[in-house]
């Protein structure tokens, strides 16, 4: 059914309330990637099977504790359930749906005291999370448009069509002092503004959907948990600067977010929120869905553009800038996923409200994937300027097994790794830039005292010359020059000559190259070699790897006086490394051994060291 | 059927793919993903034909196709093994995954697919499942948490599946 105007929003709202209210309990189950990969899927049918009257089960995006998943959560009493299995659905209905009462062993338990925490706004991972991006995601079903207009949704589109002129919207945009969750930081509404005063009759808007940061997963979880606050944010800002067009360019590896988003298009298509004249106004605007190809550096704006018109996703000198010379030639403004999510609550609540949250130079919310070795993996969301330590040690519950926390690699291959002494580094986009990181995607990877800083350098090296697309020769060629040389020391065959050219290279490739894949590839061995410099040293003149990490260091050994024979070792290497008889002491053979450790891990009597 | 029979009948689905789309260069990057979702990879002589019916030069077509990831220009397995290796996998071990069923399938130096067109196996960096790491991809269904015995123990079962057959 069409929504013509604003007064039949307020009623759809209301009917969708309603109907919603009707249900008397509502089982959210996580369908997050996480959960997902877990079984959720199964769960979910589980509970439809097992329908009760006047209860609804419903698959939700992603609930952000993902350490404990599959999480199911039944509202209006906020119970989480942790670790379910789908067997574990029918004693769930009975005891929670029908009598009232709590499955306690599914109830989440602090590991250290042991403690219970049924209600989801109890447990300590949510308890000092703020969520405006995600305030939808995991509380609706996001394959229903109704389920978001009833939480408020289309109401900030509502306004800037109706209220306020296209001006009016950049201004309070401008004045909640929003920046660029994507990466660097610019302020959104400076965007708009520019691209609201470039001339010209046609104008494009932007999301950029291609979420490339290994480690970051935010903007997959908000496409597929919320998706109508991203095309409502887009909307916005096309009413801002004139546009009657949009793109979202997703990335390909993400075929959920893609189909969550296409179904989103065409349920806002079908109600007239997306079309002609949106809610009776002289907006118009529709949006194509288009899916990615597999290249990092479509994520940089002008090589997402150049993918957008078919071509090889290659960066362009900057300026002209899209906002005046962007898709087709055409002024356009780019703006990431979570950016456009805030964008409809600045609008409904207000830039005042907004600039409550986060800090002066930095308003907001920060959504961070918090992965790696930690002991609570998972989204969540903190005001801008919350410390790393509280959001690793906090919310993160610090490092898993009990180890020595050694770095936080925060903003993917573009940014860098901290160390235990700037734990209480800020999270917003000055204090980190200062640290010699960025905010970048929001992905954040914990590393312990196992990890060695050189290896995760050389990582990252590789991930980035791979993606370098080769239009500029720092990049190009600069990338390849260091990843030789990171190859070089993590073998132990590098000199400290070598250590001064890799730090030269980098300065020149973040100074010359063209775009910011290759002006923040150097971050990752800016960074380590600034904190973690004794690492490299310990390989280049000790040929010592601190963290016992680099294989050409280290040679597996077999103890036979505490080898018991047992054969698990040989059938654990992947090498055929292993030989021996059954009830006899276990031999490695050194040359065909790839020191991957498989067979240190499968030894159950700890008979197999690293010497 | 004969040769040349054959080949008109395979010409047809890509001009279809592409009257769907239309003949801007900007509808390239959807009919080539449309293509190789047909064929599983990239046939030469298509690439060839797409340019002719867009009006590109074939080097615009392949610069494209070769460009981006996704893509391959030679036929991939059945089951198609991602690894995913992005930085939270990767910190909690992928690649022993990684070479666990490389190792399990045979798969050296530079071979990605096993000669019996059954398994390509190959790394992705982030799949965005990082609350399951380390993860992995066999076609559309993501494995998490994986170890080098459970990843073998999935390569069996879908060798023993496909034995059944």
């Amino acid at each position: 059914m069409m929504i013509g105007s604003r007064d039949e929003l307020k009623a759809h709202a209301e009917r969708f309330r309603r109907e919603m209210a009707a249900e008397k309990k509502r089982v959210l189950v996580c369908t997050g990637p996480g959960c997902l990969a877990n079984g959720a899927e199964k769960i979910l049918q589980e509970f439809q099977r097992h329908a009760v009257n006047a209860v609804g089960a419903t698959r939700t995006g992603c609930h952000g504790f993902c350490e404990v998943g599959p999480l199911v959560r039944i509202e209006p009493d906020d119970v989480v359930y942790v670790h379910v299995k789908p067997e574990d659905v029918a004693e769930i209905v009975e005891t929670t749906l029908v009598r009232g009462e709590v499955v306690e062993r599914l109830v989440y338990r602090d590991a250290d005291t042991g403690a219970a925490y049924p209600k989801e706004s109890e447990i300590p991972f949510y308890a000092s999370q703020t969520k405006v991006a995600l305030s939808n995601c995991g509380a609706i079903n996001p394959d229903d448009i109704g389920e978001y207009i009833a939480r408020d949704g289309y109401q900030a589109l509502a306004r800037a069509a109706l209220d306020l002129s296209p001006d009016e919207v950049v201004q309070e945009v401008l004045a909640s002092g929003l920046r660029g969750r994507g990466g660097g930081g610019f302020p959104t509404g400076r965007k708009w503004m520019f691209a609201r005063q470039a001339k010209g009759e046609q104008k494009y808007v932007v999301c950029n959907a291609d979420e490339g940061d290994p480690g970051a997963f935010m903007d997959r979880c908000i496409m597929e948990g919320d998706p109508h606050s991203v095309l409502e944010g887009l909307a916005i800002a096309a009413r801002a600067i004139g546009a009657d067009r949009g793109y979202i360019y997703v990335r390909a590896e993400y075929p959920i977010a893609v189909a969550r988003m296409k179904n989103a298009a065409r349920q806002a298509r079908t109600r007239g929120l997306l079309g002609a004249n949106i809610l009776g106004s002289d907006f118009s605007f529709d949006v194509t869905i288009k899916e990615g190809a597999g290249a990092f550096v479509c994520g940089e704006e002008t090589a997402l553009l150049a993918s957008i018109e078919g071509k090889r996703g290659m960066p362009r000198p900057r300026p002209p800038f899209p906002a005046n010379e962007g898709l087709f030639g055409k002024p356009t403004i780019i703006n990431n996923v979570e950016t456009l999510a805030t964008v409809p609550q600045i609008l409904r609540r207000g830039a005042a409200w907004f600039r409550t949250i986060g800090t002066e130079t930095s308003p907001g919310t920060k959504t961070f994937a918090v992965t790696g070795q930690v002991a609570n993996t998972g989204l969540v969301e903190v005001p801008m300027g919350t410390t790393l330590r509280d959001v690793v040690f906090g919310i993160g519950g610090g490092v898993i097994g009990g180890k020595k926390f050694k770095a936080a690699q925060i903003g993917g291959p573009s940014g860098g790794c901290l160390p235990e002494q700037l734990l209480d580094t800020p999270l917003d986009y000055d204090s980190l830039k200062k640290a010699g990181a960025m905010v970048g995607s929001g992905g954040l990877v914990i590393l312990d005292e196992g990890t060695c800083m050189v290896e995760v350098a050389r990582f990252f090296m590789h991930f980035t010359q791979t993606e370098s697309c080769g239009k500029c020769v720092p990049c190009r060629e600069g990338t390849k020059r260091m990843l030789q040389i990171l190859e070089k020391i993590v073998a132990g065959r590098a000199t400290l000559d070598d250590l001064d050219i890799l730090e030269q290279i980098a300065w020149v490739v973040k100074e010359s190259s063209l775009c910011a894949l290759g002006k923040t590839a150097p971050n990752p061995v800016l960074t380590t070699l600034k904190y973690f410099r004794d690492e490299y040293r310990a390989h280049i003149v000790d040929k010592k790897c601190l963290a016992g990490v680099c294989s050409a260091f280290k040679s597996y050994v077999i103890h036979p006086e505490l080898c018991k024979g047992c054969g698990k070792c040989r059938k654990a290497c992947p090498s055929e490394a292993i030989a021996g008889e059954i009830r006899h002491p276990h031999m490695i053979d050194a040359a065909k051994c790839a020191k991957c450790g498989a067979c240190a891990e499968a030894c159950a009597f700890g008979a197999i060291s690293l010497e | 059927m004969t040769p040349v029979e054959a080949a008109q009948r395979k010409f047809e689905r890509v001009n279809e793919i592409i009257e769907e789309h239309g003949r801007e260069q900007s509808a390239l990057i959807p009919i080539l993903q449309e293509v190789q979702a047909e064929y599983r990879y990239l046939p030469e002589e298509i690439l060839t034909y797409i340019a002719t019916a867009m009006g590109l030069s074939v080097a615009t077509v392949f610069g494209v196709a070769t460009f981006y990831a996704q893509f391959s220009l030679s036929p991939k397995g059945k089951y198609v093994v991602r690894v995913c290796d992005g930085t939270a996998c990767h910190v909690r071990h992928s690649m022993r995954v990684y070479e666990a069923i490389r190792s399990k399938l045979n798969l050296r130096d530079g071979r990605f697919t096993t000669p019996d067109m059954m398994f390509t196996v190959e790394t992705v960096a982030c799949l965005g499942a990082c609350g399951v790491a380390p993860a992995m991809v066999i076609n559309d269904e993501v494995y998490g948490k994986m170890t080098p015995e459970a990843a073998c123990a999935i390569i069996d079962t879908l060798l023993n599946r496909d034995g059944e057959n």
